[in-house]
């Protein structure tokens, strides 16, 4: 396996009495798609949320071995920072575009700190130093660039939140893109998208992987998305992890046909996971 | 029409009876005590008498005015609908009004500052309509600073009168005590509300909406009192008189005296116009520039941060954004600009007191900004003149007068719920940067 570019360590987030994530421990390999499913209320979100600074974890540690500014702990960084400086960048299970802004704003938006950094405290901005509107101009062409690869080009102009939900989806990932992530954390991409929408997911998926040589954190449902584009996967279930391997490992790990369906469906289960393997 | 109409009118009519008896019925009811009893001197004894035809009338005509808007509503509904129904491709059609929408306000953006412009020399001796006038400019420059905290960044501030208050006693005591002049005061006092602002701004970073409209109306609160309170220091209830009105440029507008004022400057006979033309201008070329350093940092990356963080604060911080910078930036800004309209404020009256700074104040400024269309620079300056203008037209009908305000209010806000201009410009397009799909 490739050096681990993602080091989760025993790490728990209790809220109160209840132990949203217990002792959970999690290498995310470097430039492979890892998987991290479970059944509702598993844990998930939560452990995205602790990766990025949203919530700070009772115990454990998050590293992040990034090639620039070496070992960062994520879990003391300020959820901006955790953007910004270690570049693990993710969106959300419930779409967050700016809905009233136009997509290509959205795109804007999303490379704020480096146009920030460009026009010096907005002085350059408002004098229209050159120096600025370089920055504006490569800011414009990496948009125009992502929205291009996405299908997303023709929507430029049009608010956010007036495109079909599928696109949306598109939109997030696309502006998230722009962030420049090291390490790219997507919280259930394929939800409410149909059957063609989530295949060309798929393929978006993959060639992220191989041709930007990103790394994916991928949380999903669906499970053709899952099977079929991840290199690895984690099971959680009630905050515990409970299998880690490859899909076809999972698909055949007892503890995880049981968390998903009780003893009695397995043998089903296991042949539609089969089925989906070969569509 | 008539044609239109007739489709289903059948049930159309049932429905439009019963809505006219329901309303008829709450005339009915409001009317007994209002219409139908009165009471007359009889005697010296008041006796409560009846009027029961009156009443009758009163609510037939309820019944019949009910029954002709409605049908009149219906009427404009259809008409709409049939009219949407011909026009095919519905998304080509929406966008093409959206772009013409904008070229239309800028239109009517160009012509304001035209009459704007032009105003004090049409009425050069008409000291009621300047002084308006001049009034509407304050209040747009008001709205313009509280339109960068509410409008941009989302952040509902119920206390701008307080930056507004800063402004003015700042300038107040420079000019009063140290004896600065109007244009040395007016950087240093904006310096000051911002500073105010920043310091309103960093308690209140975690709160959002509700809450932080309950802490800036305290903080509103807050310095209002203190003016009221510390005598020594802002003069208490009673104020600060005698502040000294800007000059142009070193000429005093006076009648005449040892030095040359601008009457004797520009061999023109003295007339107290000068002055109040003057302020016109002055206020004029604050409220002009900051629309420019608005709409200019509207299209910069604070500004687009700014619109960003409305309208999804969670989204900036997973996108790396500094929320609590963005956040101080919007309240320092929009404070500065109220103090700078605070200072020319003191300037024109020469007169201030915690009076003028009320929560009523900040009401006022707040609901230019929502009437107006949250966000949009030109819709400010309409709603502040509506707001201003209608309490003036209103003097005719002395009592009456707050009741039309509030009624012209409730109105408009049926009318366009989102304000009166909406419509919300995009800060850049791929279309106009050379896209070839535009």
């Amino acid at each position: 396996m490739p050096e681990p570019l993602l080091s989760v360590e025993r790490l728990t987030m209790r809220f109160g009495g209840l132990a949203a994530i217990d002792d959970m421990s999690l290498d995310v390999p470097a430039g492979l798609i890892t998987g991290v499913i479970g059944p509702n209320g598993a844990g998930k979100t939560t452990f995205f949320n602790c990766l990025t600074g949203f919530y700070k974890p009772t115990t454990g540690s998050v590293r992040l071995n990034h090639p620039r500014h070496g070992a960062l702990r994520l879990e003391s960084l300020p959820s901006h920072e955790v953007a910004r400086l270690a570049q693990v960048v993710r969106t959300f299970q419930n779409i967050r575009t700016f809905p009233k802004m136009t997509v290509l704003e959205n795109l804007i938006v999303a490379q704020h700190n480096v146009l920030q950094q460009a026009s010096f405290f907005s002085l350059a901005g408002i004098l229209g130093l050159p120096s600025y509107r370089r920055a504006e101009a490569r800011a414009l062409e990496k948009a125009v660039g992502w929205l291009t690869r996405l299908g997303l080009i023709d929507k430029a102009d049009i608010p956010a939140g007036a495109l079909p939900y599928g696109m949306q989806r598109r939109v997030e990932i696309a502006r998230a893109l722009c962030v420049d992530p090291l390490l790219l954390c997507l919280d259930e991409p394929a939800a409410g998208l149909n059957p063609r929408e989530s295949g060309e997911l798929n393929e978006l998926l993959r060639r992220l992987v191989e041709e930007e040589r990103l790394t994916l954190l991928l949380i999903e449902h669906d499970m053709s998305v899952v099977m079929n584009v991840c290199d690895h996967i984690c099971v959680l279930n009630y905050g515990r992890k409970i299998a880690e391997g490859t899909p076809r490992e999972i698909q055949n790990d007892p503890q995880v046909i049981k968390a998903y369906l009780g003893e009695e469906e397995a043998g089903d289960m296991r042949v539609e996971m089969k089925e989906v393997m070969k569509a | 029409m008539p044609r239109l109409v007739s489709i289903s009118d059948a049930s159309g009519w049932t429905e439009r009876l019963k809505d006219a008896a329901g309303v008829a019925l709450i005339a009915l009811l409001l009317g007994i005590p209002m219409i139908g009893l009165t009471t007359a001197d009889q005697g010296g004894a008041l006796e409560v008498l009846t009027r029961w035809p009156l009443l009758g009338a009163f609510v037939a005509v309820v019944f019949c005015g009910r029954l002709l808007l409605r049908y009149l509503l219906d009427l404009l509904k259809r008409r709409r609908q049939t009219r949407e129904r011909q026009q095919g491709e519905v998304t080509a059609v929406t966008m093409k009004r959206v772009w013409l929408d904008g070229r239309v306000l800028s239109a009517i953006g160009w012509l304001v500052l035209g009459v704007a412009l032009v105003l004090p020399v049409v009425f050069s001796d008409n000291r009621y309509v300047v002084d308006i006038a001049t009034t509407v400019l304050i209040y747009v420059m008001l709205g313009w600073g509280l339109n960068v905290v509410v409008g941009l960044a989302g952040l509902l501030d119920m206390g701008h009168a307080a930056f507004y208050a800063v402004g003015a006693y700042a300038y107040a005591l420079l000019a009063t005590r140290f004896g600065w002049g109007f244009w040395e005061a007016l950087p240093v006092a904006g310096l000051i509300a911002t500073v105010f602002g920043l310091a309103i701004g960093w308690p209140s970073l975690r709160l959002r909406g509700d809450y932080l409209a309950i802490v800036t109306l305290g903080f509103g609160e807050i310095i209002r009192v203190v003016l009221v309170n510390w005598t020594d220091f802002s003069g208490g209830p009673n104020g600060i008189s005698q502040i000294p009105r800007p000059n142009f440029f070193g000429l005093p507008f006076s009648p005449s005296g040892d030095r040359p004022t601008f009457a004797s400057f520009f061999g023109l006979e003295f007339s107290p116009m000068h002055r109040i033309i003057f302020l016109y201008y002055v206020i004029l070329m604050l409220s002009l520039l900051t629309n420019a350093l608005v709409a200019r940092l509207r299209r910069l990356p604070i500004g687009r941060a700014w619109e960003a963080m409305r309208e999804d604060e969670i989204a900036c911080k997973a996108l790396g954004m500094d929320v609590t910078k963005i956040k101080l930036s919007a309240f320092a800004l929009g404070a500065m600009l109220g103090g700078v309209a605070g200072v020319f404020f003191a300037a024109r009256q020469g007169f201030i007191s915690p009076e003028s700074f009320t929560f009523n104040e900040s009401a006022i400024i707040l609901a230019i900004v929502v009437l107006g269309g949250m966000g949009s620079q030109l819709g400010v300056v309409l709603a502040s003149l509506v707001l201003v203008l209608i309490p003036e037209i209103g003097r005719d009908f002395s009592e009456y007068r707050m009741l039309l305000f509030g009624t012209a209010m409730i109105l408009i806000m049926i009318w366009r719920p989102a304000g009166i201009l909406s419509h919300r410009e995009p800060t850049l397009r791929h279309a106009a940067a050379g896209g070839e799909h535009a």
